[in-house]
């Protein structure tokens, strides 16, 4: 916890503990816990002197947060419209079926977190995904089955 | 560097980098553009250093790492200079012999060439009819530049638009320049930016600040992004004049943070300015004081809406507001405030040096210059295009890029994301215009251009708009938030085949009511996608409603696979392929789908082999009688 509070404390006063950075707080902090407590949401709100209703409203608006921890290996399935056009559900069909975990869900050993997104910048390669930021260009079953073999 | 104090010293830097440059040196140009970097060209970076390093050629050659060139098709590109040698789809293991023949020996390694129909090798990047249709003035210089390093924007004389703006020109000077460009905005509504820039300098109060919106939400674009990974100079030199023009002395770049590269070669090139004087007090000796502060913004489409994307930059949730007061009056803080699309800034410091009659000289008569589309979907050679406006919709897709892979027809192409419309092969001949497309029920939006052929269903295409839209609308007004949801079960409806025929009238009523009444524009185009497919593609929904027919054979509850048991050569493989076990049969044992099991994952027709061809998507009519389980293959082949 104290590590943690740490944490808050370098990334609040990083911005002056200027309330009009509340998103961008949020957003460090997201990145470096992968998840956003409510301990930590708490703190911000006291540290920026933020009412915790907007902090959550923020928080709970935006698709870049979570409020639930995210496992270790994250799956990112493209759905923006280049990919779904070339077949992208048929893939998050496939991945949801190998995984055994729905979009937006986080298996129950914490092994893996499946997300969609809506353009990687790579529709070229599209339908696509990202495994722990590693591109894979329309994998087949056999393919994802590795892929998540190798995620431990 | 020095901090420049003037013109003259912009100018005998930009000098002084050339100098120092001899032409005639090899430098070996890497695509490190997002499409490339998903293709492993940090790889491909590595190993020409190393390659480099091994044949000696350390001093002799440059390297340079640049953004997106736009042929994302046939990444990892590498371009070599001064003979501009283009190669395509390059991987780590090409490069020692790219190294010892054409760097070492000035020799063509034809591999790896661009191929045209004749079967004729293209050495040259331009003479790619890719690139060779297009008119690259505010992308061609990504090939160009490393972002990272302001030395390459100078040298190719950035910032002596600025320079000219801030030490020459009068603000009005500059409104009435761009004025006369007639340039309109590339991020959705094609507003006059002139026009906008001459409201914010009127209003009253101050400070007043200026904005770049790069949020890009369209799912399925991602031009904005390129520009600012791979040229985020021209963005801020736009934006600088922009500010002086507006008399803004604070910028914002909002710039979503799924945009990491963005984010970081923005950073970068705001570091690099301000160690130069471009950017902060007293710009180059002008008087003039400039800074500008990135936002990362947390992801939804309705934050790219003006009004959304300025409560966010205050810190709270990105919502709409009505526009009764425009941001221009009322903006960031209450404050006079000017929002533009990345592209249309970047666009603004050509037009300052080139002239406002140069820029009004490409185009038509209501859409002056050049624009960026992100060319995607079911086209040969996907990547970012730039064409002059009142191209044909049929040259965008066809001469650029290539026509529809695998033989297959052209059905559609869709424009202006999710608030866009689907517009079918008789309107191929449209020009790209911004009051061309809204004519026709679309809109040039910021740049998507989705193509699709005939296996795509349009009352599906619509039905993903609709549920992408339902999940962005922010819920603050009501017809929005639940028009849309109620179109979207209706169109879940047609899908599953339960749409009756009076579907079509709601759909249309409830569509206008959207369209007329909703708080921002997020609601008022999101019915386009709707009323586009009703009005080119009413065939399709009628056949979803009478014939529970999909007829291009997506939508699930419409389709049955079935093994056709002539065809069918007992090989096992689908059978071993099925996730759910729904395939019987067995060695020399006829395969049947049992369509109670079948979940429609469409696995089966994947993986059976071309040359038997054996299963089959059927859709509106009765799967046939299946053939007795354990049916031998050779009694129904004779
Ligand atoms: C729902 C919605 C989403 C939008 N998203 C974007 C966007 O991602 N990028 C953008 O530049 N403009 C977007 N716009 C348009 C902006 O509201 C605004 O018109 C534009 O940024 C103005 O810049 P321009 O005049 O240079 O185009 C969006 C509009 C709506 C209604
Ligand atoms: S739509 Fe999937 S990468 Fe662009
Ligand atoms: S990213 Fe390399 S060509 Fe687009």
């Amino acid at each position: 916890m104290a590590q943690e509070a740490t944490t808050i404390d370098s990334v609040v006063s990083a911005y002056e503990s200027d309330s009009s950075s509340l998103i961008q707080v949020l957003l460090d902090i997201q990145r470096r816990n992968r998840w956003l407590p409510k301990e930590t949401l708490k703190e911000v709100s006291e540290k920026l002197d933020v009412p915790l209703t907007q902090v959550y409203h923020v928080s709970t608006f935006y698709k870049a947060f979570s409020l639930v921890p995210k496992g270790r290996h994250s799956l990112c399935v493209c759905l923006g419209t280049a990919c779904q056009v070339r077949g992208a559900p048929r893939l998050l069909d496939k991945v949801v079926d190998a995984a055994g975990v729905k979009p937006g869900a986080t298996s129950p050993d914490m092994r893996i977190s499946l997300d969609t997104v809506n353009c990687l910048g790579c529709c070229a390669l599209g339908p696509v995904m990202t495994v722990d930021g590693e591109y894979y260009s329309n994998p087949s079953t056999k393919e994802i089955q590795d892929i998540l073999a190798a995620c431990k | 560097m020095p901090t420049l104090r003037s013109a003259a010293d912009l100018e005998k830097l930009r000098k002084d980098i050339l100098a120092k440059r001899d032409p005639n040196r090899p430098c070996v140009t890497i695509c490190s553009g997002t499409g490339c970097h998903a293709y492993g060209c940090d790889k491909v970076s590595d190993a020409f250093e190393k390659e480099i390093q091994k044949q000696g050629l350390k001093d002799k050659v440059d390297i340079r790492r640049t953004g997106c060139h736009g042929f994302c098709e046939r990444g990892t590109l590498v371009v070599i200079f001064p003979q501009e040698t283009c190669y395509l789809k390059v991987k780590p293991e090409d490069v020692p012999e790219i190294v010892s023949k054409t760097l070492m020996e000035g020799k063509v390694v034809e591999r790896l060439l661009y191929t045209d129909a004749d079967g004729r090798k293209i050495v040259h990047e331009g003479d790619i009819p890719f690139y060779k249709h297009q008119s690259r003035i505010v992308f061609g210089n990504n090939r160009l530049i490393d972002p990272k390093r302001i030395e390459d924007y100078i040298a190719l004389g950035g910032y002596s638009a600025a320079a000219k703006t801030l030490l020459k020109m009068k603000p009005e000077q500059v409104l009435a320049e761009v004025k006369k460009a007639n340039l309109r905005g590339r991020g959705g509504g094609g507003f006059p930016a002139g026009r906008k820039w001459e409201a914010t300098r009127n209003a009253p109060g101050s400070p007043k600040y200026v904005v770049v919106n790069a949020d890009e939400g369209d799912p399925g674009a991602y031009m904005d992004r390129s520009l600012l990974e791979g040229n985020p100079h021209s963005v801020l030199e736009g934006l600088l004049i922009g500010a002086y023009a507006i008399g803004s002395h604070e910028g914002y770049v909002y710039v979503r943070q799924e945009y990491p590269l963005a984010v970081e070669n923005l950073s970068i090139a705001l570091e690099q300015a301000r160690a130069l004087g471009l950017l902060g007090k007293d710009i180059l000796g002008s008087g003039f004081d400039f800074d500008v502060k990135v936002h990362r913004g947390a992801g939804a489409f309705v934050s790219g809406e003006e009004t959304a994307l300025l409560t966010a930059l205050e810190g709270r949730v990105g919502e709409s507001r009505p526009k009764y007061v425009f941001p221009a009056v009322r903006g960031l803080w209450g404050k006079p405030t000017n929002i533009n699309n990345v592209e249309t800034w970047a666009t603004v410091p050509l037009i300052i040096n080139r002239g406002a009659d140069w820029f009004t000289g490409i185009g038509t008569a209501g859409s002056k210059g050049t624009k960026i589309f992100s060319l995607v979907g079911k086209v040969n050679n996907t990547g970012l295009v730039e064409v002059p406006m009142g191209m044909k919709l049929r040259q965008v897709v066809f001469d650029v890029g290539g026509g529809i892979p695998k033989g297959k027809r052209f059905k559609a192409v869709q424009t202006g994301g999710p608030s866009g419309g689907v517009l079918p092969e008789s309107l191929l001949d449209l020009p790209v215009d911004f009051d061309e497309l809204t004519g026709v029920g679309s809109m040039m939006g910021s740049g998507g251009m989705i193509v699709m052929d005939e296996d795509n269903c349009m009352v599906d295409i619509a039905r993903y708009f609709l549920n992408f839209l339902a999940g962005e609308s922010c819920g603050k007004c009501v017809p929005c938030r639940e028009g849309i949801y109620q179109m979207l079960k209706i169109l879940n409806r047609i899908c599953d085949g339960k749409g009756s025929e009076s579907d079509l009238e709601l759909l249309q009523e409830i569509a206008e009511v959207v369209r007329d009444s909703s708080l921002c524009a997020l609601g008022g185009t999101a019915p386009n996608p709707v009323l586009s497919t009703l009005r080119y593609f009413r065939d399709e929904y009628e056949a979803h409603i009478k014939e529970k027919r999909c007829p291009s054979g997506v939508c699930k509850a419409l389709i049955s696979y079935y093994i056709d048991p002539v065809k069918c050569q007992a090989c096992m493989i689908c059978l071993k392929n099925c996730p759910v076990e729904a395939i019987s049969g067995g060695k020399n044992l006829v395969h049947v789908i049992d369509q109670e099991k079948c979940t429609k994952c469409g696995g089966c027709l994947e993986v059976c082999p071309p040359k038997f061809g054996a299963v089959v998507k059927l859709s509106g009519v009765k799967v046939p009688e299946p053939v007795p389980r354990g049916t031998e293959v050779s009694r129904v082949h004779a």
